[in-house]
């Protein structure tokens, strides 16, 4: 189902292209993110990103100006490579285009190769370029380019087999990441997670200002993942795209098993039983604790949640994931929406929940923020599941807001929120119970002190 | 004092005694006029550098400008750099009083270097973002209207507008066949739905390569509707962050003396009003307008219009009435200010409301100019002052008990908000070891080297690694900067303060000054830096912690 349509965007439910790709590429070890385009852009995503993660987060530009519009931007994105080099030392540098840049057009792998061969004596850093105009796609369509572009780029030979799982996890925060390495540790199974975030934008504090921070996927590693046993690939709307786990096996005959951002129980059991096929080992006691005690507590927490009106929100793939999770504790999904388009959400919301729920929520892609209040007035929601941006309508509609995703601007620890596994599932199913009871208590003219 | 040349009197002496001195002047003696320190004291009035040409450029801003030096591309120098900065960086780094101050400021960023500056959109973007009640939409892909949605605490009294994000969104069949349908059709369904009193239409990257006739379409959408819509040349890659503020400037002043809906000037512009002024270059940054407006209307004064915290369509329209604009952040509004002054003669003022002395001297300039109409102004004035000052000092000293000796180092947007704080932090009995803004000029250098100690580096246009060496360099305590630079000074383990426009703290006036030293206190004097590697390891290593 496609959006209400209008024409103007009012507050949009999405963010732009580029944005994806700088993740992907601070998520390499000794990667720099390199926006090829005017200043603004870089500086804007920074800060954007920084008020999430609460960590440094650099972004070379070439910052073009006005003449390199009209001439051509080459002469400054490899001058801008040059400083990088000397002032990062950086082992990798992550070159995605701007709406300027594509628009104007500039041939930027014309230009790195180019800047190869001018200055191959140097001791270059790997350089990986790919394309991100604004105006195409989300954040998202710009992160899934960016992991392809470095699988395309730089897995470029046949490596020696090893065991070993590739997982490319689209984006999840940094304890999650810490979570499936964890969880591949159980598993005895080496792991390359592309891209890892979880030391780059979540790290201590230092003594020494490192320029780039340590962590991160280590660079032979990724040289590495052609020899892998297996690629788990997180993200329900890849099917039929060209991907970075597609391109694995096409190339190197690495399978690649597709599975949705496992959240909740059947998402996480699908996720396992890809890890227990690529590992050759079957799921590790502790796991399956973890398993028994999330149900455990579904159980304990049924009758708190069951029914309530839930509006879900944001990345099609992290919505898919949620809406899966919140049909199974009992939650009603009324409106699942995203600010992507031709993802096919209705189809995954339908696969993910249809043995679940009796009747499907209503589903858009495409819509911002005043599209989805405009429906909320007829599906009187009881809570919000999504990013802070919703916070204003939750604030409005006087109903609790479960802060999920990215980015979570107004509240402390979103760079450390757990939403997959079934631990993760844990955490959420303890979070969307307590905002209820919350809400319960705080609406009470008695103030209950047993719930 | 002729109002327009934007001269801030002072008394010379120097700031920064002792506790117990009400306004912590040190040397009383060396007063000259303009005030006694006896009741200099209880005055407050300005302890800078005595008749110091407040070329004042704001927390964001810059004086518009053409570009300096630019850099052109010059690859073979490249692997000649040197190890700490980059050569072509160096130029724009000072030590007061480390030989001649040649500040090579005012250029493009150099690309590569990860600049903490913005684009032309963003300066457009900074100044109207606080009017109110006008449609801001932003044309062209997603982003530049997301990153900047609802991002800065400028407060509105009434409606609310401006913190909604409009965009045209461009999708890639708009970028070949160009963006003017779906813009108009944009603008027709947005202003039906919100009734805004004007529009603002702010061009970005794209827009500017593909050509979209955004004047034609505004001048349409204007005879249309019957409301002011009004194009902002804010392409991002067209310059700075100045160019932005000069794009925003020109669009204000197409609205300045129009009454019409069509926007064309009135035949007889409007009778001067007695004892009016504009308030130009706040935002009311959390609440700020409201406490320099409170102190106006004590003083017998009436705010036309606030350009732009808290602002209105109308009273834009009709500010040319006022008898005197005041320019804060100068960098931002300075241009308006200029407009006016050219083709209504309105007189301007340059002005700060940010530390004790500058707020305490823009009140009594004010004051002077109005005290031809007004007799009693400059005592009324004084009361206000004096009775801030005696509520303030008592409280401030307690903080500076604790804060005396500590280092600071800050980096600002525009060098306007440095001199203030380097005179507020006197106050506070703190050092300040590093200055910076993004877009300072010669002279705001200048005027930086000549009020901070020896030694202290002075830089323009920074970057992470550079402000992190300089960090460690000078063992600082405290960074005073905005969002991009907190996690630099965390991550070191040192102490910040947030003086960027997403502060939902007010800093400005003299309860102002009570939150800042509140919220330099609170960073500075946390237990939490003790655990930090920084000082951990110079505990364990022998040395002594602060």
């Amino acid at each position: 189902m496609s959006r209400v349509p209008y024409t103007s965007t009012t507050n949009a439910c999405k963010l732009c292209t580029p944005l994806g790709a700088t993740l992907v590429f601070k998520g390499i070890e000794g990667g720099v993110p390199f926006l090829h385009g005017s200043q603004g852009c870089a500086t804007y995503m920074r800060r954007y990103i920084i008020s999430h993660f609460r960590e440094p987060m650099d972004i070379a530009s070439s910052a073009l100006g006005e003449k390199h519009a009209v001439y051509g931007g080459g002469p400054n994105l490899k001058k801008g490579l040059l400083n990088v080099m000397k002032k990062y030392a950086p082992k990798l540098i992550g070159v995605a285009s701007t709406c300027l840049t594509e628009t104007i057009g500039d041939d930027v792998h014309m230009i790195l190769n180019e800047f190869r061969k001018e200055f191959g004596d140097l001791d270059l850093p790997e350089i990986v370029h790919c394309s991100t105009p604004s105006y195409m796609g989300t954040h998202m369509e710009g992160w899934h380019r960016a992991v392809r572009a470095i699988v395309d780029q730089m897995v470029t030979e046949k490596a020696e087999a090893h065991h070993t799982v590739n997982i490319l996890p689209s984006l999840i925060s940094p304890a999650d990441i810490r979570h499936l390495k964890e969880l591949c540790s159980a598993f005895g199974i080496g792991s390359v997670i592309l891209p890892d975030i979880s030391e780059t934008l979540d790290g201590a504090t230092k003594d020494e200002y490192e320029p780039i921070p340590t962590g991160g996927t280590p660079i032979s590693a990724i040289h590495a993942m052609s020899g892998s046993a297996g690629t788990i690939e997180f993200g329900r709307t890849l099917a039929g795209n060209e991907s970075g786990g597609t391109s694995l096996q096409k190339r190197f005959g690495v399978p690649c098993h597709q599975v949705g951002i496992p959240i909740g129980i059947r998402e996480s059991d699908t996720f396992f039983a890809a890890l227990e096929a690529v590992s050759g080992v079957s799921m590790p006691r502790e796991v399956g604790l973890e398993r028994g005690r999330l149900v455990d507590a579904m159980v304990d927490g049924h009758k708190y949640v069951f029914g309530k009106r839930a509006i879900v929100y944001g990345e099609e793939d992290l919505v898919i994931g949620l809406t899966s999770f919140l049909a199974e504790i009992g939650v009603k999904p009324v409106l699942v929406a995203t600010g992507a388009r031709n993802v096919n959400l209705e189809e995954h919301i339908r696969t993910v929940c249809g043995d679940v729920l009796t009747e499907m929520p209503e589903v858009h892609e495409g819509v911002d923020f005043h599209d989805i209040a405009e429906r909320s007035a007829q599906l009187a929601p009881d809570l919000l599941v999504g990013h802070s941006k919703g916070y204003r309508y939750a604030r409005e509609w006087n109903v609790p807001l479960v802060r999920v995703g990215f980015p979570v601007h107004d509240r402390f620890g979103g760079q450390r929120l757990l939403h997959i596994g079934y631990r993760g599932a844990q955490t959420l199913l303890d979070r969307i119970v307590n905002v209820i009871l919350e809400k319960k208590q705080a609406d009470s003219p008695v103030g209950y002190g047993y719930l | 004092m002729k109002a327009e040349e934007g001269l801030q009197t002072a008394c010379g002496c120097m700031p920064g005694g002792t506790a117990g001195d009400m306004c912590g002047c040190a040397s009383a003696e060396d007063t000259v006029t303009g005030c006694s320190c006896g009741s200099l004291c209880s005055d407050g009035r300005d302890g800078g550098e005595a008749g110091a040409e407040m070329d004042a450029v704001c927390m964001e801003g810059a004086v518009a400008g053409s570009f300096g030096s630019e850099c052109e591309p010059d690859l073979d120098e490249a692997d000649i750099l040197d190890d700490d900065l980059l050569d072509e960086r160096k130029g724009q780094v000072h030590r007061t009083g480390e030989g001649p101050l040649e500040m090579a400021c005012n250029r493009e960023s150099l690309a590569g270097a990860v600049s903490q500056r913005a684009c032309v959109f963003c300066g457009s973007r900074v100044v109207l973002y606080p009017i109110a009640d006008a449609l801001h939409l932003v044309h062209g892909p997603i982003g530049c209207a997301v990153y900047t949605w609802d991002i800065r605490g400028a407060l509105s009294s009434g409606p609310e507008l401006h913190r909604l994000s409009f965009s045209t969104d461009l999708q890639e069949k708009d970028v070949i066949f160009g963006g003017e349908p779906k813009l108009t059709a944009a603008l027709d369904e947005l202003i039906d739905r919100h009734q805004p009193k004007a529009a603002f239409v702010y061009s970005t990257c794209i827009v500017g390569i593909i050509g979209d006739d955004l004047e034609a379409v505004c001048r349409k959408m204007t005879e249309k509707k019957g409301i002011p819509v009004i194009p902002v040349m804010s392409e991002g890659f067209k310059g700075n962050k100045r160019e932005g503020y000069l794009a925003a400037c020109k669009a204000m002043f197409r609205l300045v003396g129009t009454s019409g809906p069509l926007m064309e000037k009135d035949a007889e512009p409007a009778a001067v009003e007695p004892l009016t002024l504009n308030i130009l270059g706040d935002f009311n940054l959390a609440g700020e307008i409201w406490i320099i407006r409170e102190y106006f209307e004590r003083m017998g004064l009436k705010v036309i219009a606030n350009i732009t915290g808290d602002g209105r369509i109308a009273d834009i329209r009709r500010c040319n009435r006022a008898a005197l604009n005041v320019v804060q952040c100068s960098g931002a509004t300075m241009e308006l200010a200029k407009m006016m002054k050219q083709e209504f003669g309105t007189p301007f003022m340059r002005v700060s409301y940010l530390g004790i002395e500058d707020m305490a001297d823009s009140l009594y300039d004010i004051a002077e100019f109005f005290s031809k109409d007004d007799p009693e102004i400059m005592r009324r004035t004084q009361d206000l002052v004096r009775d801030e000052l005696a509520k303030l000092m008592p409280e401030l000293a307690r903080y500076r008990k604790d804060l005396q000796g500590k280092r600071v180092a800050m980096y600002v947007g525009g060098s306007f908000k440095a001199f203030s704080l380097v005179k507020a932090f006197r106050h506070l009995g703190m050092q300040v070891v590093l200055v910076g803004s993004q877009t300072g000029t010669k002279e705001d250098y200048e005027e930086l080297a000549a009020i901070t100690d020896p030694g202290t580096v002075i830089v323009d246009d920074s970057n992470p690694l550079e402000l992190s060496k300089f960090i460690k360099e000078k063992d600082v305590d405290l960074f005073v900067g905005g969002v991009k630079e907190r996690p630099i000074a965390y991550k070191l383990g040192v102490g910040f303060c947030d003086h960027n426009h997403e502060r939902k703290e007010a800093l400005e006036g003299f309860v102002g000054m009570l939150n800042f030293a509140r919220e330099i206190h609170a960073s500075a004097m946390s237990p939490v830096w003790r655990f930090v590697p920084r000082r951990e390891n110079k505990a364990a290593t022998g040395g002594t912690e602060d």
